[in-house]
């Protein structure tokens, strides 16, 4: 049985209200902090607990943290980024429905080590009524002394705001979502400075995700040194995945990070499988902007090693064979998926996403949206997937934020594993014609 | 006061002082190991970044930390550490990426030339000449978007657009209140003034210095001329609202348009107003001071300025006034 900590009491009744979730040993995590602890010890306890951030690169937060300017004079801002836009991924959304108050606590603490007096939780616009959600569990949590001034006796003041957003995935990169926040075109801002040092109004800044900070809570309660023994290696915790697809049990599911993927995928605790009488084709392990991966890669590297779903693991072999943890947005996907629709649907939504503000992002991933409609709609060339390549690799690296290289890795990494798919849509046109179905029948394995 | 770096571009080292750009180092250094720039714009604060030419690699990070950096940086945005080690022409990781980005500033604009006011002093033509490849290969159709009028001075292109940003930071920083922007995303953006807004005040006509290509050009010398076949001279007047000093383009006696003086780099030395850019187009409204070096090597100063032919300020023609 996998250890649950942030969806430990997710099925109790009411947990999204005060009373449940203190009854619950709710805000345990807060009164250990700023009753017995320094602010510094916070922070030591976090980068004991080898936490890395939940929101897709995985930089150990403990380090983040540090990296905060505390010398300035100025004022110094926490803000949870709630912006879950990739494709894929949904386990803050859940987190943040069904138990709120675990994110507020989490933010207490955060707030409390990082010295932030007004934290703010930047929410994507999609996610309009858990805003409301989110404002009712500040206010109880007010309500119970747990916010305002003077938290507890301590002298330690903070306010939180919930903030939504419009509708941009690119406010989920830290900048963007600052200056956004800051009521600006979400622009991603040139670094360097990074937030740490300027940041929000200029000021120092941490960004955290959403299960990053609800995480605190856990690692406060059990002791950094004691979360740190769950996970494998570096790959410390646990984390929430988002699967869907073509499995038996879509959902979101806390795991302990080491945990097999044959045994993710299918056990019946988890995935459940794949759907009967179908076999895995390929998965996208971490969010849509992560590299798929044919089944048989995805379930044991290249040297036949079963993988293990931890940061490490995932990403053996590189990107000529290895995939990323990402966000935890897990999507498998059976043997009537046709790749090359599928990553011309990926390619739209990079295209729609992208700000526009750096030109190999403006125009690449409109050119690569453009070259694989042609495709998947069978006017494509030979040399057009040769182009695809070209075009990913001019994106890749050379942008302002990483969404260039968000975009440029899904359509990169399917040629890479499913090249004579799109082959087989140059050759037989007249049959694929913008069908969503797979056209290579029986397909097994793809060559490394 | 200030410390002095060491840096090396492309096997040449100077030293310049910390906080430098490696742009601005490497524009110390001059010659062709300069990177390109086509957002970048040294008196506009916070421009840079955007467009990706200018990248460079970093291939030893500093004295204290000589690891090289992972990927290629924005030069102009990047500031100097001592000891630095950066390659621009030298490294063909760099040369393949500018050339990606030619081709991605490319693939969307009209190539126009033959009809663009800008042919001959613009950037992009210069940089694609540079960096770019014969053919394109891009099949689509190009983007193209409605049209707005901005008002009787300045003409707006926005398909030859590339989103440098410069005429927005012009609008902030040196006009008094900015009407226009960037309004919607990805390659949808465009420069636009809400609800048909016209770009008018004193100082409005400098973006039409700043922009790297023909999307914003000056109406009153709307196909007049190609601009090799007018002749840059230094001219000055008394202005109260700039400092007047301007260079104008002749042809023969007449004054074909104004614009600022512009640096090898194509920056301007010094902003000037719309009264000198836009309404004294008579000889005699200005005082000529010589012909205007152009030292770029764009398609203007490649047949005429730089080969020797001579360009002398018109004589006994009594130009100019004394007021």
């Amino acid at each position: 049985m996998a250890t649950k900590l942030l969806l430990e009491h997710i099925h109790v009744p009411g947990i999204e209200t005060y009373d449940v979730y203190r009854s619950k040993g709710g805000y345990r995590a807060v009164e250990k902090a700023l009753k017995t602890m320094s602010p510094d010890e916070v922070m030591e306890e976090v980068k004991k607990s080898g936490l890395r951030g939940r929101g897709g690169a995985g930089f150990p937060t403990g380090m983040k943290w540090s990296f905060l300017d505390r010398k300035s004079n100025n004022p110094r801002y926490l803000v949870c980024n709630a912006d879950e836009s990739e494709p894929g991924t949904f386990k803050d959304r859940y987190l943040m429905e069904k138990n709120p108050h675990i994110l507020i606590e989490g933010l207490i603490v955060s707030s409390y080590s990082l010295g932030s007096n007004s934290t703010y939780i930047y929410i994507r616009g999609e996610y309009k009524w858990i805003v409301g959600i989110l404002e009712k569990a500040i206010a109880e949590a007010k309500n119970a002394g747990f916010l305002g001034k003077n938290i507890l006796g301590s002298g330690f003041d903070l306010e939180i705001y919930v903030n939504n957003g419009a509708g941009a995935y690119i406010c989920g990169e830290e900048t963007a979502l600052l200056e956004s926040l800051e009521g600006k075109r979400g622009n991603p801002r040139i670094k360097p400075p990074f937030p740490a040092i300027s940041g929000l109004y200029n000021c120092p800044t941490v960004v955290n995700n959403v299960e990053t900070l609800a995480t605190v809570v856990p690692i406060l309660n059990m002791g950094g040194d004691e979360y740190a023994k769950l996970g494998i290696g570096k790959s410390t915790g646990t984390k929430l995945i988002s699967a869907c697809g073509h499995i038996n049990r879509p959902g979101v599911y806390e795991i302990d990070l080491g945990l097999p993927v044959d045994e993710f995928l299918n056990s019946d605790e988890y995935c459940g499988g794949i759907r009967a009488g179908h076999e895995l084709k390929a998965v996208i392990a971490g969010g849509s902007s992560v590299p798929i991966l044919p089944g048989e890669l995805f379930l044991k590297n290249a040297a036949g090693e079963p993988r293990l779903m931890s940061y490490e693991s995932l990403s053996e072999g590189g990107f000529a064979t290895g995939t990323m943890l990402g966000s935890g947005g897990f999507i498998a996907m059976d043997e009537t998926t046709c790749i090359v629709h599928n990553t011309w649907t990926l390619a739209r939504f990079y295209h729609h996403e992208s700000c526009g503000q750096c030109s190999p992002c403006r125009e690449g991933t409109g050119w690569m949206e453009k070259v694989l409609h042609r495709l998947e709609f069978g006017h494509g060339h030979m040399h057009d997937i040769d182009l695809l390549v070209e075009i990913a690799s001019k994106i890749e690296g050379n942008t302002i934020c990483p969404l260039g290289d968000a975009a440029a890795w899904p359509v990169a990494a399917a040629i890479r594993h499913f090249r004579d798919e799109f082959e087989y849509h140059v050759k037989h046109a007249d049959k694929v014609k913008g069908s969503r179905k797979a056209h290579l029948p029986n397909y097994k394995t793809a060559t490394v | 006061m200030s410390q002095l770096f060491k840096i090396t571009i492309d096997g040449e080292t100077t030293e310049v002082e910390a906080g430098t750009t490696i742009l601005n180092a490497a524009r110390q250094i001059g010659g062709s190991l300069v990177p390109p720039a086509m957002c970048y714009y040294s008196k506009l604060k916070g421009s840079g970044g955007k467009c990706r030419t200018c990248l460079v690699e970093v291939s030893k990070g500093s004295e204290k930390d000589p690891r090289p950096m992972p990927k290629l940086v924005a030069s102009c945005s990047t500031p100097i550490m001592d000891g630095m080690e950066v390659k621009n022409l030298t490294s063909p990781k760099v040369l393949e990426a500018r050339k990606g980005v030619v081709e991605f500033l490319l693939i969307n604009h009209p190539l126009d030339c033959p009809i663009c006011d800008q042919a001959g002093e613009c950037h992009l033509q210069d940089l694609s000449y540079e960096h770019g490849a014969a053919r394109s290969r891009y099949e689509e159709a190009r983007r193209t978007f409605d049209r707005i009028d901005i008002g009787d001075k300045i003409q707006l292109h926005m398909t030859r657009c590339i989103l440098c940003y410069r005429c927005i930071y012009v609008a902030d920083q040196i006009t008094d209140k900015r009407v226009h922007g960037i309004m919607f995303r990805g390659d949808r953006a465009e420069i636009s003034t809400y609800i048909e807004n016209v770009i008018d005040n004193d100082f409005s006509g400098n973006v039409i210095d700043v922009c790297p290509v023909g999307a914003l050009t000056d109406k009153t010398f709307r196909f007049k001329s190609r601009v090799w076949f007018v002749k840059p001279m230094e001219a000055h007047r008394d202005c109260k609202k700039c400092a007047g000093k301007a260079t104008v383009w002749l042809s023969d006696s007449e004054v074909f348009r104004v614009t600022g003086r512009k640096d090898k780099y194509g920056e301007v030395e010094d902003w000037i107003c719309n009264d000198c850019r836009f309404e004294n187009k008579k000889i005699t409204d200005w005082v000529i001071d010589g012909p205007r070096a152009i030292e770029r090597h764009s398609v203007i100063s490649l047949n005429k300025y730089q080969k020797g032919i001579k360009v002398e300020a018109p004589k006994n023609l009594g130009y100019g006034n004394t007021r």
